[in-house]
């Protein structure tokens, strides 16, 4: 009897662990979104006029669009003038070290997992921590910038490097790629940068760390990484959000430019509020993320692993330019209760012998919708274009929905798509021949969607993996009926 | 240490056991034989508490605890362990992860501390000698693309590191060619002991020809209709499962 209680308290706990909020000093502006908004928003950050101008153009484009409709996904109608476009935890104007950083919002990256004492972080990570609209800190900055790597937030890029910033923004995921991307061109307010040098392969992991903590705030982050010739580097974002009634919107955009023989992998550990188990709240993660491999023998790499937010709608795209360059999209999404995800990816074959991978695994619980979207387009130039797409569903419960939706266009007759999908339930048997072994159901459903799900989390960084395999284990509590 | 007392079960509304009696005591070996439909393997996932079948009449005792009540996985901590006739496949989960989760959780329910890596490790090349078992099938997912011999083994491996009390074997002998059946009946005798019941559930006497048993019973119609010896099982290979059922039928007529 009092193992039963332990459990279920301990489940109850675990639903999610980083609903909290931090009680600290933040500086908001008004609700709603017009263009002296946007000029407050760039004043804040004391961007240059180019910077301001580019965003009201935006802006000015994002007017004339209307919200997509075509995803597998329902909402009630998002009012945009109901939102705060900025909110930034106050502090100290300049910080000298980490060491100024608030006390609170030390804590509360420690409470997140996320260490910036000196002695406690992660070796081997270097950490950018946005909350809200605004970079906190970065760690590691001056060990990286010794051998040319620039990490720091975007809005300190568009200060110190800004022929960098004016160069690549946009150029990947243009303004007017899509109603998401507009808005988020208009009002992004922070995000990371990074550039690695020609010939460099940066020492340790480039990671940023995503937190929403103010109320009926959007977050509306901006992510650039340049590698240049030669280059390599493995980069990890991960987020959270406090436990809310109310919607909250994430429009991000993430933009990656992979030059000759330059490696980026991308890796995402995405944990947003996923609202309650009725539906209730959560995070509508609307995000656009997009890579180029702008030059021969480049390589990008996704992967993410998403189990949170009330709706994720994002297809991290690759776009194969560079001759013999190489995409893969590795994706875990794990949606309970009443989450939808429509996710995916989008492979652009442009340069010859040019090769895509596609690994999605789609997992189903509660009353949850999970859709895969993914397109493979091999033009006419894209001569010996390979593509190999997986897609596999696993649906836990009846009342849950997979789907599956690949689009194909091959505009030459020597590129080669293979495209292969199952869906599968978890069976009675293998329940039955766990718990024989003494392994209880819930137990046994999580040894199986993790052995389901493996072949990606195995993408993961080392340090990343265990976590994220636990949140997987988390998120799926009391999705065993 | 298994007492089964005038059992009944049903699946789908269809009685298959009707009035099951059977004692086992510890060290011996049973084997249970019978025509296809008999109830055997029926026994085998009763016992086991496979939830398709409802038990309608009866009663088990096992380690004088009443086996109907535990649930399935407490059943196997309690000592309990079923070889399967057909192994189940878990794509992605590797069969040393899926053995370590399942001896851990059957120390845990027993207040042991779980197994570290090292320790697991040792007692696995002990186990893995003893049953002649290949390295290379443990780090594989858990019998995905294993041949029919290789699942087989894999059950009785599992079996060694599990030291169950009661070993139920289901038709363990099934699809199993000469060389395969020799290591795996081998890899059993090795695992009885004097504290270990062994219930064998076949179709054909040939696993006996490797596994003495110390008793024979013939399964038919959901009833035990003859007990013996191992001399039993030799009259059967003989005369066939029609001496015995014949004989039933013809009873149950008068």
């Amino acid at each position: 009897m009092n193992e039963d209680l332990d459990m279920l308290e301990k489940s109850a706990l675990n639903d999610y662990k980083y609903g909290f909020t931090t009680k600290i000093d933040t500086d908001i502006i008004p609700k709603g979104l017009n263009e002296g908004v946007i000029e407050l928003i760039s004043k804040k950050k004391n961007e240059p006029e180019w910077m301001l101008a580019w965003r009201l153009k935006a802006y000015a484009y994002w007017l004339k669009l209307t919200e997509p409709t075509w995803a597998n996904i329902k909402h009630p109608p998002i009012n945009y003038q109901d939102i705060i476009y900025y909110a930034a935890p106050k502090q100290k104007e300049q910080l000298n070290s980490l060491d100024e950083v608030d006390p609170e919002l030390l804590r509360t990256f420690e409470k997140l997992g996320i260490s910036l004492n000196e002695q406690k972080r992660l070796t081997g990570v270097a950490v950018d921590v946005v909350m809200d609209s605004v970079s906190i800190a970065t760690s590691f900055k001056e060990q990286l910038s010794e051998i040319g790597v620039i990490f720091c937030s975007i809005s300190e890029a568009i200060q110190k490097h800004p022929e960098l910033v004016k160069k690549h923004l946009g150029s990947v995921v243009p303004m007017t790629d899509n109603y998401f991307a507009a808005l988020n061109s208009a009002v992004f307010t922070d995000g990371s940068f990074c550039y690695i040098p020609k010939g460099v392969r940066c020492p340790m992991e480039l990671s940023t760390y995503f937190r929403i903590n103010a109320e009926n705030s959007g977050q509306f982050e901006r992510t650039l990484i340049i590698a240049e010739e030669e280059s390599y580097v493995s980069y990890l974002e991960g987020c959270t959000a406090p436990m809310r009634d109310e919607n909250q919107l994430h429009a991000a955009v993430v933009e990656l430019i992979a030059m000759e023989k330059a490696e980026i992998k991308y890796s995402t550990v995405q944990n947003w509020y996923p609202g309650d188990k009725e539906g209730k709240g959560g995070i509508y993660n609307f995000v656009t993320k997009r890579g180029i491999c702008q030059g021969d023998y480049a390589k990008i790499s996704w992967t993410q692993v998403e189990t949170g937010s009330a709706i994720t709608w994002k297809y991290p795209s690759v776009i194969l330019k560079g001759d013999h360059s190489i995409g893969e999209f590795y994706s875990v999404a794990f949606t309970n209760h009443h989450q939808q995800a429509d996710t995916g990816t989008k492979m652009i074959h442009l340069g010859k012998n040019t090769r895509s991978r596609i690994v999605a695994k789609g997992i189903s619980a509660g009353q949850s919708q999970n859709s895969y979207r993914g397109l493979v387009r091999a033009s006419k130039g894209a001569i010996n274009a390979r593509n190999y797409s997986q897609c596999d569903s696993l649906l836990l419960g009846d009342k849950c929905g997979a789907h599956t939706f690949p689009y194909i266009e091959v505009k030459n007759k020597t590129a080669i798509v293979e495209h292969e999908a199952t869906t599968s339930k978890i069976g009675e048997d293998q329940l039955f021949y766990c718990r024989q072994r003494g392994i209880d159901a819930e137990a046994a459903v999580a040894l199986i969607v993790n052995g389901f799900a493996k072949e990606v989390m195995n993408q993961l960084p080392m340090e990343f993996a265990i976590e994220a395999q636990k949140l997987l284990t988390i998120s799926m509590e009391g999705s065993v009926g | 240490m298994l007492s089964i007392k005038n059992i009944h079960a049903n699946i789908d509304g269809k009685e298959i056991l009707r009035g099951i009696n059977l004692d086992i005591k510890a060290g011996e070996v049973h084997a249970i034989m019978g025509p296809n439909g008999s109830g055997k393997s029926t026994l085998a996932s009763v016992l086991a508490g496979r939830e398709e079948y409802e038990v309608t009449e009866g009663t088990v005792t096992f380690l004088d605890k009443n086996l109907l009540d535990l649930s399935i996985e407490d059943r196997a901590r309690e000592g309990l362990f079923l070889a399967f006739q057909y192994p189940v496949e878990i794509p992605g989960v590797s069969t040393t992860n899926f053995i370590k989760a399942a001896v851990n959780e059957k120390r845990k329910y027993h207040g042991q501390e779980p197994l570290d890596a090292l320790a697991f490790l040792k007692i696995m090349k002990e186990k893995m000698a003893l049953v002649e078992i290949d390295q290379s099938l443990l780090s594989r997912s858990i019998n995905e693309g294993f041949s029919g011999g290789e699942k087989k083994r894999n059950e009785i491996f599992q079996m060694a590191m599990l030291e169950p009390k009661l070993a139920i074997l289901d038709e363990t002998d099934s699809g199993l060619d000469i060389d395969a059946l020799r290591i795996v009946a081998n890899g059993i005798n090795k695992l009885r002991n004097e504290n270990r019941a062994i219930l064998l559930i076949t179709h054909y006497q040939r696993l006996l020809d490797y596994i003495q048993p110390d008793y024979v019973h013939v399964l038919y119609n959901g009833r035990i209709v003859k007990s013996g010896t191992k001399e039993l099982a030799l009259e059967l290979e003989e005369k066939g499962y029609d001496f015995i059922t014949d004989e039933t039928d013809l009873a149950a007529k008068e």
